[in-house]
């Protein structure tokens, strides 16, 4: 059964320039214990598309179903209740900046009627649990940023929740402190079993933890499946805009710069996941085919957990074996792409 | 002229004026409070947006507000005298100090609370908390440090009017100005009670200023 579905969501805002339309006719299906990564610029309305998950926004068509369950047909109270069940996280943390750590950590338990003594104890070991068990007393201004999102976690995991939504819960954090949160949210997902679903802008986050995505454009989802095969084969022109702006492809292009500017033949990008990574197929093709190919970069890049290689190939300048060679990666399930002296990656 | 029964009737203007500002503050936000609240709540991007009763509240707070506090005075007096029987004396001006006093309040708890990060009244939201929840653990709360500095504020003004009601007998210090230093011309009770006013409104500045800095946890 699907964690959460979304079926047909539409929703339009109404403004004073007229009505903006949101979100248009997105359906998506997230299954338990996916961390699914939803992905798009600014605008894109998938901050809106989260809010539908636990009807912060009500759509204006459409349902949302948590666990098979409708929430357009429940009335407010039993919304509540379900909500206690789906936790979220913010950008900006959005903590109580006039309560201590620990009753931040308890004031979901607290509206739910748990006496203070229990909450306390439970806020305890949640801050064990996101690794901060020194700062019970401590204020939230007095934490930097990736504590601050390390306290929301814990808060947002206080009513034992089945789902977890970020909204850009590492945006407002630098690379290395994001690393760290990406980290913790895996554990949760993984300990805990804790559909996540993970709002963001950038392409390394989804990468790092995602096992799913979709693509956001303009409200709409452009682009949805597993991570690794977005990843090797990006369909749509934002997600592979996106991919380019991944900090490591940056890296990347630099490196396919040097060598374009050092040699001058033909070269070919080639992928390959786990599964062909066991067979030299390079050594293989070379003794077959009796031919040196030249290798110009070779990397290893973990994606969702699965570890995805990439080479570049440079065939000699006069080789006429070229097609035969790439017949032969073809065949062994091996991505390939041509790459033309001056193409970006 | 500093005889004994000048020095007592000025401790009496004393107890008179603290006696009128601090029950008239009291009696304003048990009313504007709860009509900030609602003021807050009501209005189009509050918790429980309704046009009708934000606009119902807006437009008393607006005509009570525009109504010089001299006139309202005279305006209430016969609810006064309804009231309490009798329309002079610092208990009868209290009931003008609180008709003026709680749309003053009511505007400045409406400012304070939509100070309040609406990102944690969100936040607030997806964990399934409901309004009342949200006004009492969200706003009133994080919302702290503004209404001390807001109650500080509503004293030194209802000080000021309490000042003021002395011009129609209502005691206190404003009363004993009026009588010793406009009608009989002597100036000095004039300054001293003029001095004591605003040593009254410094203290009560200072200890409200003190409060909100020592329980803001922001910084």
């Amino acid at each position: 059964m699907s964690e959460i579905e979304l079926l047909h969501i539409n929703k339009t805002f109404e403004t004073k320039e007229g009505h903006v339309q949101a979100l248009n006719d997105v359906s998506l299906s997230i299954e338990t214990g996916d961390i699914y990564g939803i992905i798009g610029m600014s605008g894109a309305g998938k901050s809106t598309l989260v809010r539908c998950m636990n009807y912060l926004e009500i759509p204006s068509e459409g349902v949302v179903k948590l666990q098979g369950e409708e929430l357009s047909g429940l009335s407010d109270r039993e919304l509540r209740k379900k909500r206690e069940k789906v936790g979220m996280i913010f950008q900006h943390f959005n903590l109580l900046m006039q309560k201590n750590v620990i009753d931040n950590i308890c004031f979901p338990l607290l509206i739910q009627g748990v006496s203070k003594k229990d909450a306390e104890k439970r806020a305890v070991k949640l801050l064990e649990k996101v690794g901060m068990p020194d700062k019970a007393k401590a204020f939230p201004s007095q934490l930097s940023g990736g504590q601050k999102q390390r306290v929301a976690i814990a808060r947002a995991l206080a009513s034992e929740p089945k789902i977890l939504l970020c909204d850009e819960a590492t945006s407002a954090l630098d690379p290395q402190t994001t690393s760290s949160i990406l980290e913790l949210l895996k554990n949760i997902n993984r300990e805990l079993g804790i559909t996540i679903v993970v709002i963001t802008h950038q392409m390394s986050v989804v990468r790092q933890i995602c096992n799913k995505v979709a693509i956001m454009k303009e409200g709409q989802i452009v682009e949805a499946g597993s991570t690794l095969d977005i990843f090797n084969h990006p369909k749509s022109e934002v997600a592979r805009e996106l991919l380019r702006t991944d900090v490591d492809a940056q890296a990347e292009k630099q490196v396919i710069q040097e060598v374009n500017d050092i040699t001058g033949g033909s070269k070919l990008r080639i992928i390959y996941s786990e599964n062909s990574a066991f067979e030299p197929v390079i050594a293989n093709m070379i003794l077959k085919f009796n031919e040196p190919v030249n290798i110009l970069k070779a990397a290893t890049k973990n994606v969702a957990g699965v570890a995805k290689g990439e080479m570049i190939l440079e065939f000699q300048r006069t080789s006429d074996k070229k097609d035969e060679m790439k017949a032969y990666l073809k065949e062994r399930n091996i991505e390939i792409e041509e790459l033309d002296g001056r193409e970006e990656v | 002229m500093w005889t004994p029964e000048v020095i007592a009737m000025i401790g009496k203007g004393i107890v008179e004026t603290i006696y009128m500002t601090l029950v008239s503050t009291a009696l304003g936000y048990v009313l504007g409070l709860p009509m900030g609240v609602l003021l807050c709540i009501t209005d189009k991007d509050g918790l429980k947006p309704n046009k009708v009763i934000y606009k119902i509240f807006d437009i008393i707070a607006n005509v009570v507000r525009s109504i010089p506090f001299l006139i309202l005075l005279i305006l209430l007096i016969p609810f006064t005298r309804f009231l309490l029987g009798q329309s002079y004396g610092s208990t009868a001006t209290i009931v003008p100090l609180v008709a003026a006093a709680t749309p003053f309040i009511a505007r400045m708890v409406e400012s304070s609370l939509k100070e309040v990060d609406a990102g944690v009244v969100e936040a607030a939201k997806s964990m399934g908390a409901g309004t009342f929840t949200i006004i009492t653990k969200v706003l009133l709360v994080e919302g702290k440090t503004s209404l001390i500095t807001g109650v500080t504020i509503a004293i030194g003004t209802i000080l000021g009017y309490s000042a003021m009601a002395g011009a129609v007998g209502g005691g206190g210090l404003g009363d004993i100005a009026v009588r010793y230093g406009y009608y009989r011309y002597q100036t000095d009770i004039m300054f001293t009670t003029v001095i004591l006013l605003i040593l009254l409104v410094q203290i009560f500045q200072t200890i409200g200023m003190f409060i909100a800095n020592r329980t803001d946890k922001r910084r």
